[in-house]
């Protein structure tokens, strides 16, 4: 058998020409690259530093038995993939072969070489991989399945607050639901229109801010005080206003301009609602909203402290908006927002008003997270500036780009299982901790696995057809100076 | 405001402006060569805070030095900061950017990338050293030096100034007189030529991340200086000197150091006017209304003549 026993290509003649002293090799760069990677890992699940001795945690992690197991992990990953190349390779196309195979193995499909396919380790990984694959094509394929599957999904949606206690209820409404609904938002913005946007919750900020403005909870009296639900439609214009006064003359720039402006207009929407005491309240913020409540006269509902009403009422915005939002994916709009993603070039050439669509994408993001902003403040019943950081954006930026850009399932699971999980590990890791991993996380998921957890098949394609050189995956602009690729 | 408070608060500007202009070369050294916007480019500049401090603190200043002695500290503190910055810039191009540019990688993968190294660099300073404002060393007496038309210039001010000047300078000079600041512009002109010509890509990349981590961590450091290090101090410096490479013309490095210089006044005006809350309102304004009326900065942009 001839087969080729490294993973990566082999050095070119002209480079093994070329003397190269032994640390200069690949293979020991990549050695020295595991080590340096291991010891930054020590140090990011090392100890929290103290006050007044700032050797502390340094003195710790490099003392501590943690970068001993962290440089040995390190080491063995790295000798695997040095001197192991041969069996994994091995591995993974027995691997390959099991899982590709139909169901019922023909008599004359041999088993794959090397590994025997009966073996636990390929048997094992391959049937789990083979119904996946299974699962989703008859899923794709199949109407019947596919609503079965949603309604018992949205069934258990339903239900899935009486099967937990009140501190988890607490979390799903407060972080879960309410995150999904910003995600998604951003989700249009990033995922179809390929823009990127770091000051998406200085728009929830509005909307938050609006519903305590015509609901009477801010210093000013509103014209006319309006109930939470009335308040929607008003924070939807409000942060659509919003998002195409910020949007215009920025969007006709080179479009990572947008990033860094985005980023500005939420520091300053936070810098307004901390220090414009007299009309948002200042760092106090506002105390007593009202909360979300229903009167038409012949019966009437007020929500309360319970939490469990407030998933409800979530879980029927989501859903809305979900509705609405796969409609437009495939609308004309949608199409034009792929258009401009794929090549913006081409897209304008051919018609498509890039600026206009880009802004539409902008706007339609922006009053999502108003939507999003006014159920948070109609829940909470207080906001102050404090809940609108400038990290919470970035927080909804890595939910999004984990689960997938421009998949809605995805960004929905990614968000879900992004809030979910430093809730549940909170014993063990600290809180504030949290955007230390997760932006480790973003930095990985971009390296590997940039298409996210349930990537969208287009965006995909698209990712990967970019870094081939056609087209851009993204609305930046095409590049100055020409054609890119 | 009469007449001295307006020199007083231009002195106030002037020193802001050069620690901006300083800053805001790292970005357009970037952004010339890669077409990135390098958000964790703040971090490295909050890393040289971190430098100076860690080295004056291992090198620990006497209750009151004074002459010969404030120097060494001053350019030890200088150099560790720029070290440190330096260090982080390098590390992060190989860590984070390297396998997406092998790759080819799409720009906007690029940028997320740029955001998450950014937060996981700050976060673990903040984890390592205490997510507390940490006063640098006092390494000299910070007295009045001299008077601009009535307004005091202390030696913090003074220093500030000058290290920028010459830090500028000799940029400006390595930029365009020497074989890095060459292969630079090729880089930054044409990637594909520039590597048919012979300029090793990967070898200039990294080093423009160095050249710009070492201005980044000096400035850190000077900024340290004037008030203290903190896990975050990168962060709002970070955008607004992102706002002056944007306004002096991006990939423009005698843009940077117009628009760095503007910014700054610009900023220590709003504070005079309007209070310190309000800030960086200013500078973020100032940007947008240029960008509005002149897209490519006041120097226009020269991407592809990174000088």
């Amino acid at each position: 058998m001839t087969t080729d026993t490294s993973v990566r290509a082999p050095l070119s003649a002209a480079a093994r020409l070329r003397h190269r002293k032994w640390y200069q090799q690949p293979r020991w760069k990549r050695l020295f690259a595991m080590v340096a990677l291991a010891v930054v890992l020590t140090q990011a699940i090392g100890v929290q530093g103290v006050r007044g001795d700032i050797f502390f945690a340094l003195q710790e992690n490099f003392t501590g038995v943690r970068l001993w197991v962290c440089l040995a992990i390190a080491v063995t990953i790295w000798a695997v993939r040095e001197f192991g190349a041969d069996v994994m390779a091995r591995y993974s196309a027995a691997l390959r072969v099991e899982t590709d195979r139909p169901v019922e193995r023909p008599a004359d499909v041999p088993p794959a070489e090397g590994l025997s396919p009966r073996t636990a380790h390929v048997w094992l990984p391959a049937t789990v991989a083979r119904s996946v694959k299974l699962a989703t094509a008859r899923f794709r394929q199949n109407a019947t399945y596919r609503w079965t599957a949603l309604g018992a999904l949205l069934a258990f949606l339903v239900l899935l607050p009486l099967m937990v206690s009140t501190l988890w209820q607490q979390v799903l409404v407060d972080q879960i639901g309410m995150y999904v609904l910003v995600a998604i938002g951003l989700n249009v913005v990033i995922g179809w229109a390929g823009m990127l946007d770091l000051g998406f919750i200085a728009f929830f900020a509005i909307g938050a801010y609006s519903a305590a403005f015509w609901t009477g909870g801010l210093p000013v009296e509103p014209p006319v005080e309006l109930n939470n639900f009335l308040v929607i439609p008003v924070a939807v214009v409000t942060c659509l206003i919003a998002g195409v006064l910020l949007g215009a003359p920025t969007l006709r720039l080179r479009g990572d301009y947008l990033a860094i402006v985005t980023l500005g207009f939420h520091e300053i929407v936070y810098l307004v609602a901390r220090n414009w005491s007299d009309f948002t309240g200042g760092t106090r913020g506002a105390p007593n909203l009202d909360r979300f409540s229903i009167d038409l006269g012949f019966w009437s509902y007020q929500w309360r402290l319970d939490p469990a009403p407030y998933y409800w009422l979530q879980l029927v915005f989501i859903v809305v908006i979900v509705v609405l939002f796969l409609r437009l994916e495939h609308s004309r709009v949608g199409r034009a927002w792929t258009a401009i993603r794929e090549d913006e070039v081409a897209a304008a050439a051919t018609g498509v008003n890039t600026v206009r669509f880009k802004l539409l994408a902008f706007a339609i993001g922006a009053s999502t997270s108003g939507v999003a902003g006014v159920v948070y403040a109609g829940k909470q019943g207080f906001i102050n500036p404090e809940q609108f950081m400038v990290m919470m954006s970035v927080l909804a930026l890595s939910y999004v780009v984990f689960g997938g850009m421009g998949s809605l399932a995805g960004v929905i699971l990614g968000t879900a299982i992004l809030v979910w999980l430093p809730e549940f590990l909170r014993d063990i890791v600290a809180p504030e901790d949290r955007f230390l991993y997760l932006g480790g996380l973003l930095v990985v998921m971009m390296i590997y696995r940039p298409q996210g957890l349930l990537p969208s098949r287009r965006r995909q394609r698209e990712l990967r057809m970019a870094e081939e050189g056609s087209g851009g995956a993204d609305a930046l602009g095409a590049q100055p100076g020409g054609v890119r690729g | 405001m009469s007449l001295s408070d307006i020199w007083d608060v231009l002195v106030l500007g002037v020193v802001l402006g050069s620690l901006y202009a300083v800053i805001a070369i790292g970005y357009t050294l970037v952004y010339g060569v890669l077409q990135l916007l390098n958000f964790a480019h703040s971090e490295v500049f909050m890393a040289g805070g971190f430098g100076g401090v860690i080295a004056l603190t291992i090198f620990e200043p006497t209750a009151d030095p004074s002459g010969i002695q404030s120097v060494v500290y001053i350019l030890l503190g200088i150099t560790a900061g720029a070290a440190l910055g330096g260090f982080v810039a390098f590390g992060l191009e190989k860590a984070a950017y390297l396998p997406l540019r092998r790759r080819n990688a799409p720009r906007l993968v690029f940028l997320i990338t740029a955001i998450g190294a950014s937060f996981f660099l700050y976060n673990l300073a903040g984890k390592l050293f205490g997510r507390y404002p940490i006063p640098m060393p006092s390494m000299y007496e910070n007295r009045r030096l001299f008077t601009v038309f009535g307004a005091p210039v202390s030696v913090t001010q003074f220093l500030i100034v000058v290290v920028g000047v010459l830090m500028l300078v000799t940029v400006d000079f390595v930029v365009n007189r020497t074989k890095l600041g060459s292969g630079i512009r090729a880089v930054a002109q044409d990637p594909e030529v520039a590597s048919l010509m012979g300029v090793n890509i990967d070898r200039v990349v990294s080093r423009t991340f160095v050249l710009g981590g070492l201005m980044g961590g000096a400035a850190g450091f000077l900024f340290g200086t004037n008030l203290q290090v903190d896990y975050t101090m990168g962060f709002l410096p970070g955008i607004t000197a992102f706002s002056a490479a944007v306004l002096g013309g991006i990939g423009n490095v005698r843009g940077a150091m117009l628009g760095g210089l503007t910014l700054g006044i610009v900023e220590s005006f709003t504070v005079e006017i309007w209070g310190d809350a309000w800030r960086y309102v200013g500078g973020f304004a100032a940007l947008v209304l240029v960008l509005m009326l002149r897209p490519t900065g006041i120097l226009g942009e020269r991407v592809g003549r990174a000088a």
